[in-house]
């Protein structure tokens, strides 16, 4: 067999020894005989590495990556955005990669350093007092968001707008059916919520929670969604993108109670949906409720600056039943990935990255909307991500353009389109050049022609 | 190259232990944010060509920021330098030994790493056809496939990112399984020595929590078990092994009381390595199975994450499972991979398909090792427990002295009692000596716990230096001035130890709110 042990044979026949045992079967001498496997596992034999890396890489080879030959217009939570070879090397650094969880912060100030400083660039980019060291993804921290809320006001109605990212909404409603929450579907009238569409005859909601952007690319009015959380005392929950944020007011601005996010778009590769970044940002006031891990400063015996993970009594290994939160394994490599991300960004980075995002996106939808046949979706204002109706079904126009060697965007689902399947979610970020945008406007032509 | 005499052999030397020199970093490695020069930068992006519209004409004037937000400037060269003197100041595997136990902190192979950074695995939108993934699909089935074979299971779903959401996960489906046969229940049993996310993620599933203790021998209390199993519980999420490391064996009779009463067995698959290819979830009686892939699969851990935890459950739990899966269809239009959701599932518990790179490298992992050699694993993490624990029990507490599974749990409470020295100072003087500490204070029964993971991954060689460690470590307590000594430790690290009450005291969790 192959394997990674170290152990020679002698080494094991003198642990043996050691034991007082004659075989290595004898470890397992409090296994009912019953239950052990008489003949081992059904699976394949091992194989050398080179083996495994082939086969493997003959699966890889079964895939249509995006790249050159695959241009990608498609968004919908997972972007495509630079990710240069400084944050790819630094992130793959095996101290960071190969660590457990800091426990013992003397030898762990690396990552809780990393952590640190994340915490802080993604307060900066929401407005917001304090994050948290990572959730799942985006739609983890839009659960643990709205279990916040319904804690800190006692009130389990929720009021989920539509725009909210459609995998996200049914995470939630996974999820919330263990919590019993009550989720209400709120609508979208020309691609903004229409909070005034909900009926109040079951009560005030005790959580409201909109996207901005939204699903759809529209920059949603954030403010009256304050409004309706201060007329029923429900906690705001916005769900912001962290590239958008490079040039759009800050959820904090707004008056955002919880920011909730996906974070792949700071320096992770869209690796099939995952590992991805869940964001999450608060209030100081909320601070106790916070899911997951906190990194804070302190001092070391000799008062040197120190880091360490804090408010532990919040946490599941420690608070058990009461805890605010399961999660024990977050994301910590991807948290550390987007610190390096957004160091290398900058302040002035994240706003160049936005913008070229918005022109790309304009200039690819003015040119889309020339086409006969194509309609605009919506009518609020986008950024980065806009939806169309096609003429023909958008699966099969997605299909037509794979052969053209373009990933035209995302077909969206019964929630945007009631009754046909011709809507289109495309987004362009600042990777896409002119040449790109116009050879997919043409292949589009021929595709709904 | 100059010719080794082959009658010079060395004495085996330990591996496994850091040396000094890659934890330098006296210092204090500033932030960011003070290294942060106004005017510097790092950022080059494509050239596009695509019309320099002003950012007035692309943002509404109300939704447009007054000017960026404030992050760091740095050249790529300050960029480059920060993070690697930071990765200086940093223990990790790869580094030394790292015997916290409950985590399986074996070495993470690096073939697994080049498979997942490979462009076709890499560069793949969630979102795309089926048709631009079917190698993706294919992965993700063969995986699915090993992961029931291992565990006894009939099918299984990918997509939690963690052990904790896979927890919730199995809640959830056991939850769906009694609405839909005799109706809603209430409780859920765990024994005191369970993980804390057990009784988290048993709240979140809508159960309260009914604690039963363990016995004299670190088991299960089964005369306690059976008094409180009743037609409203649920099931009993366990840990076989246990986190005393000891191994349930009275898991039949367990499986058939809860059965009895229509419960449904639920696996924490936290320990698993301890029991890969020797004996089978499924065949003890277990209905639903979270796996560790970044425990038993070495994946890497990442400081804290990305893991992966998917369920696998029994034949009659299968309709349930989060959708959409990937499967292989074979219909009319000849086979293909795709996806399939069932009308009874409880629904997606992940924005997309799982922490896919990380399902890529325990593939790859689990195509090495095949079946037998994952049972050499069980083996080795098994004997490598029981050399610590059969070598250390003369210098620490044995709370449960009988043999151990992949980890063996000490105490040091007589230690303390004699000197003053507490199991946290033991885990700060081991750092001191190049090891990583073991877990300390868990599971709760135990008083002052040590309890160590060595995995089978540590040479013998490693082994012995670890076990003299942690012996001089005692002796030393018991000489004059020892607690004071191992109070102060650790010397040698890039911080001594760290103050944590005062984090919690005066909070700190950006580097704005610092004075």
């Amino acid at each position: 067999m192959s394997g990674y042990a170290p152990h020679t044979e002698a080494e094991v026949a003198s642990m043996l020894e050691f034991l007082g045992l004659s075989s290595l079967d004898d470890l397992f001498a409090v296994v009912p005989a019953a239950l052990r496997l008489a003949g081992g596992l059904d699976l394949p034999d091992g194989v050398a590495e080179p083996d495994a890396f082939a086969y493997l890489d003959d699966l890889a080879r079964a895939n249509r990556p995006t790249g050159r030959h695959l241009v990608c217009f498609a968004g919908g939570g997972a972007y495509d955005h630079e990710v240069p070879p400084v944050t790819r090397a630094l992130a793959s650094r095996s101290e960071f990669v190969t660590s457990y969880t800091p426990y013992q912060p003397e030898v762990a100030q690396g990552v809780l350093q990393a952590v640190f400083e994340f915490q802080t660039l993604v307060a900066r980019l929401t407005g917001m007092e304090v994050a948290n060291a990572s959730l799942y993804d985006g739609a983890a921290a839009t659960v643990e968001a709205v279990n916040l809320g319904v804690a800190a006001t006692g009130r389990s109605t929720v009021w989920v707008s539509r725009g909210l990212n459609p995998t996200w909404r049914q995470v939630l409603a996974t999820f919330g059916s263990g919590t019993a929450h009550r989720l209400v579907d709120v609508p979208l009238v020309g691609g903004t919520t229409a909070w005034d569409g909900v009926r109040h005859e079951d009560g005030d909601p005790g959580v409201v929670v909109v996207a901005y952007p939204n699903y759809l690319g529209c920059l949603e009015d954030v403010a009256a969604a304050r409004e309706l959380c201060d007329r029923t005392g429900a906690l705001l929950v916005v769900a912001f993108d962290p590239i958008a944020a490079g040039v759009l007011r800050s959820p904090g601005h707004w008056g955002a109670d919880v920011v909730v996010g996906e974070g792949q778009a700071l320096g992770m590769p869209l690796s099939f949906g995952g590992p991805y970044l869940g964001l999450f940002a608060c209030g100081l006031s909320q601070v106790r409720r916070l899911p997951g891990r906190l990194v804070g400063e302190t001092v070391d015996a000799e008062g040197r600056r120190a880091y360490v993970s804090t408010l532990r009594a919040r946490e599941q290994d420690i608070r058990r039943e009461k805890a605010t939160s399961n999660v024990c394994t977050n994301q910590t490599l991807m948290a550390v990935t987007a610190a390096i991300q957004l160091g290398w960004l900058g302040t002035t980075g994240i706003a160049e990255v936005a913008l070229r995002s918005a022109r790309a996106t304009r200039y690819c939808r003015d040119r889309l909307l020339a086409l006969p046949g194509v309609e605009p979706l919506v009518t609020a204002a986008v950024l980065r991500e806009f939806a169309v109706r096609l003429p023909l079904s958008a699966p099969v126009v997605i299909e037509r353009l794979v052969d053209e060697g373009f990933l035209a965007g995302i077909a969206l689902g019964d929630d945007y389109t009631p009754g046909t399947d011709d809507g289109l979610l495309v987004s362009v970020t600042e990777r896409r050049t002119r040449t790109e945008i116009d050879a997919y406007v043409d292949a589009m032509a021929k595709a709904v022609r | 190259m100059a010719d080794i005499g082959t009658d010079v052999i060395p004495e085996p030397a330990a591996g496994g232990r850091a040396s000094s020199a890659p934890l330098l970093g006296r210092d204090s490695e500033p932030t960011l944010f003070e290294l942060s020069q106004p005017g510097r930068r790092s950022w080059q992006l494509r050239t596009t060509a695509v019309p320099e519209v002003p950012l007035e004409d692309l943002v509404p004037d109300e939704h447009r920021r007054d000017g960026p937000p404030t992050l760091a400037e740095v050249s790529e060269r300050d960029l480059v330098a920060h993070f690697t003197r930071l990765s200086h100041r940093q223990f990790s595997v790869d580094l030394g030994a790292y015997p916290l136990g409950s985590c399986t902190m074996k070495y993470n192979p690096k073939m697994c790493d080049a498979v997942a950074a490979l462009p076709g695995l890499a560069d793949v939108h969630p979102a795309a056809p089926a048709s631009c993934t079917q190698g993706w699909l294919q992965l993700l089935v063969e995986l699915e496939q090993q992961l029931c074979e291992i565990t006894g299971m009939a099918a299984a779903t990918l997509q939690p990112a963690a052990g904790a959401a896979g927890e919730l996960t199995g809640l959830l489906l056991m939850r769906a399984w009694h609405d839909a046969h005799g109706g809603r229940r209430h409780k859920v049993v765990i024994p005191d020595s369970a993980h804390g996310t057990n009784p988290a993620s048993v709240t979140l599933g809508g159960y309260d929590v009914v604690t039963v203790p363990s016995d004299a021998r670190g088991c299960v209390d089964l005369a306690a078990l059976k008094a409180v199993l009743d037609e409203d519980v649920a099931g009993i999420m366990l840990t076989n092994p246990n986190t005393l490391g000891l191994f349930e064996e009275d898991i039949s009779a367990i499986a058939a009381a809860v059965h009895e009463v229509g419960g449904l067995l639920y696996y924490d698959g936290a320990n698993l390595n301890a029991i890969v290819g020797v004996v089978r979830p499924g065949d003890m009686g277990f209905d639903i199975v979270h796996l560790n892939l970044h425990k038993t699969f070495a994946t890497p851990h990442g400081g804290g994450g990305p893991g992966a935890g998917p369920v696998a459950v029994s034949e009659r739990l299968v309709p349930y499972l989060p959708g959409p899966r990937p499967a292989l269809i074979t219909d009319g239009a000849g086979p293909r991979y795709g996806w399939t959701t069932t009308p009874e599932s409880i629904g997606r518990v992940h924005s997309w398909h799982g922490n896919a790179l990380v399902l890529a490298r325990a593939l790859a992992y689990l195509l090495v090792h095949g079946g037998d050699g994952l049972r050499k694993v069980a083996h080795l993490a098994v004997l490598n427990a029981n050399w610590l624990r059969t070598r250390l029990s003369g210098t620490y507490d044995v709370p449960y002295d009988r043999p151990c599974m992949h980890e063996c749990v000490l105490s040091a409470s007589s230690l303390k009692k004699a000197s003053g020295v507490k199991a946290l100072d033991v885990a700060k003087r081991l750092l001191e000596e190049g090891f990583h500490s073991p877990t300390v204070y868990f599971p709760l029964i135990v008083d002052e716990a040590l309890m160590l993971e060595p995995t089978e991954t540590e040479s013998l060689q490693t082994l012995e230096a670890l076990a003299t460690a942690l012996e001089s470590i005692a002796a030393d307590a018991l000489e004059p001035g020892g607690a004071e000594r191992a109070a102060g430790a650790p010397h040698g690290t890039p911080v001594r130890r760290v103050d944590e009450a005062r984090a919690a005291r005066t909070l700190v969790p950006t580097f704005d709110a610092r004075r």
